[in-house]
């Protein structure tokens, strides 16, 4: 780390919990507490996604939550930076074989900056922030830098079928109609 | 008759820290209808327990939920024994103690912290983060890590406290108690925290025993509901008496937890000194075969496991019901009737885990 931490803004950072088991979601709230600190940088935790600079995601995206971490990103005002708290955003972590489990967070939203631990200590979010933080900077500074965008092809995959229970024949026609048509 | 309109409240709402969804039917300003919508967060931890080894599950069942991690290992390990017939040396029930309690009071403190946060006291909610960190601090040093700890195992526990150590718990002990004297000050007797949470989100005892209340929920109204009472561990030892309050407000389920602090502090003192020595783990050969329904309380009340073992190394069924499960009905019940505003401070006061319900 560098000897002094300057920022071109102060980065606000919107917190959205994937599918997270808390661990990270409350080490996060301890890095706003007294002995962390991370307001002492200028960085303030938000509620809006309009906002905020900085998303920072903990857990691994489910086929429900997808479409929200979507949403939450895309309100985000250019430019703007994702952080990937702990194993799970990276890779799914322990949960990575679970039938409801796509994977780490990448697989929806572009990553920036991902910080390992299960649970990531709180000096280790700090670190990952900050580093968010350089990049936001990086990005502001630089215009022409092409604008990430987030996938939703992912959101529309269906879940494999090994986890689905079988189905009734008569349920399972009805499943197999697209919505449009049942719309 | 005004018009009633349907607002989704979540999945990423400022003052949840976890996703889930609250449809509220309103009239103006007034629920008249809550309906949760779930799914968020799940994981399908029940299969992949299902898939590894038992061994294994202990590590993957802690993950369950992080704010009470020791007590889903433990339970889970202690069903597991159950099963295999195995003893559990009467050192390692009383660190098994320890550690459940001092989970217990950082996730309370977690709990005030968010309450406070959840109408506005943000000066609140960072006394109660500080007060906090001195207990993370007696985790770390105890475990080697902050919120999993992975210290119980199946037949005991991994690792064993010296006395060195006991000696730095009780110093952190007393200082926590120190900043406890201001925090309960400002909880019970400050303006703020009185007007908005004393006849918030009401809960009558018939309520909350036909819906299912546990934990601080249903302590608060009265139903003394805890299983520390059936003396699993070392409670039985410790002398341990359920805490209630009667009014079954916020404000009461608040004043459950403020004063289980000083009850988890106590049983860590107690444990302390009675601690015997000897071994802290049983070797144990074989697979378990049979099935049980381990029970415990969580710091959000009854945690249910169902184990079934085939007598192989994969168990054939697991199951957890988490007490913010059976929290939910209680939660719905108190919601309609009350203001929008006011929605935030009853869902945070049954202390919601979401990511335990869904698993």
């Amino acid at each position: 780390m560098k000897d002094k931490v300057r920022f071109d803004k102060s980065p606000w950072v919107v917190h959205f919990n994937c599918n997270s088991c808390n661990g990270c979601d409350i080490e996060l709230l301890a890095c706003l507490s007294p002995l962390y600190d991370l307001e002492r940088f200028g960085i303030v935790h938000v509620g809006n996604p309009k906002h905020a600079d900085v998303l920072v995601v903990t857990g691994s995206v489910n086929y429900r939550n997808a479409r929200v971490l979507k949403n939450v990103y895309d309100q985000m005002p250019h430019p703007k930076v994702v952080v990937a708290m702990g194993v799970c955003a990276a890779t799914g972590g322990v949960f990575r074989e679970c039938y409801n489990v796509l994977g780490g967070v990448e697989k929806v939203v572009p990553v920036d900056v991902f910080v390992p631990g299960c649970p990531s200590r709180p000096e280790a979010m700090m670190d990952g922030i900050l580093q968010a933080a350089a990049k936001l900077d990086e990005k502001r500074r630089n215009p022409d830098v092409p604008v990430a965008v987030s996938t939703d092809t992912v959101v529309r995959l269906p879940a494999p079928e090994a986890a689905r229970p079988a189905l009734p024949a008569d349920t399972a026609s009805a499943l197999a109609t697209p919505m449009e048509k049942i719309a | 008759m005004s018009q009633k309109s349907t607002i989704p409240f979540g999945p990423q709402h400022p003052v949840f820290p976890e996703p889930i969804q609250l449809r509220l039917v309103l009239e103006d300003e007034k629920v008249v209808e809550a309906l949760p919508a779930i799914g968020y967060c799940h994981r399908g931890l029940e299969k992949l327990a299902e898939k590894k080894d038992f061994l294994q599950d202990v590590y993957l069942i802690e993950r369950i939920c992080g704010i009470c991690s020791f007590m889903h290992s433990m339970n889970y390990c202690q069903g597991i024994e159950e099963l295999l017939g195995l003893p559990v040396p009467d050192r390692a029930r009383f660190l098994r103690v320890i550690w459940a309690e001092v989970h217990r009071m950082h996730s309370h403190l977690l709990f005030l912290g968010l309450l406070a946060d959840s109408f506005g006291y943000e000066n609140l909610f960072m006394q109660c983060m500080r007060c906090r960190e001195d207990i993370l601090e007696v985790m770390e040093l105890t475990a080697g890590n902050r919120i999993l700890l992975t210290t119980c195992c199946i037949g005991g526990v991994r690792k064993d406290i010296p006395a060195d150590q006991m000696d730095q718990i009780l110093l952190a002990l007393d200082r926590v108690g120190e900043q406890l004297v201001d925090l309960r000050n400002a909880f019970s007797n400050d303006y703020t925290v009185k007007k908005r949470l004393i006849g918030v989100g009401c809960l009558t005892a018939a309520q909350a025993h036909e819906s299912g209340a546990v934990g601080p929920v249903a302590k608060a109204c009265g139903v003394a509901l805890d299983l520390r009472e059936t003396g699993y561990a070392a409670y039985k030892e410790l002398g341990f008496k359920t805490i209630t309050e009667t009014a079954g407000d916020s404000y009461a389920r608040m004043m459950v937890r403020l004063r289980e602090l000083d009850q988890c502090m106590e049983l860590v003192r107690k444990a302390i000194q009675l601690l015997p020595a000897g071994p802290i783990s049983t070797p144990f050969k074989g697979n378990p075969t049979g099935e049980v329904a381990a029970r415990i309380e969580q710091p959000r009340g009854e945690l249910l496991f169902f184990i079934k073992g085939n007598g192989t190394k994969n168990l054939e069924r697991f199951r957890a019901r988490t007490p913010t499960f059976a929290n939910l009905a209680p939660l719905l019940q108190m919601l309609p009737g009350c203001q929008l505003a006011d929605v935030p401070i009853i869902v945070i006061s049954i202390d919601p885990c979401i990511s335990c319900t869904e698993r």
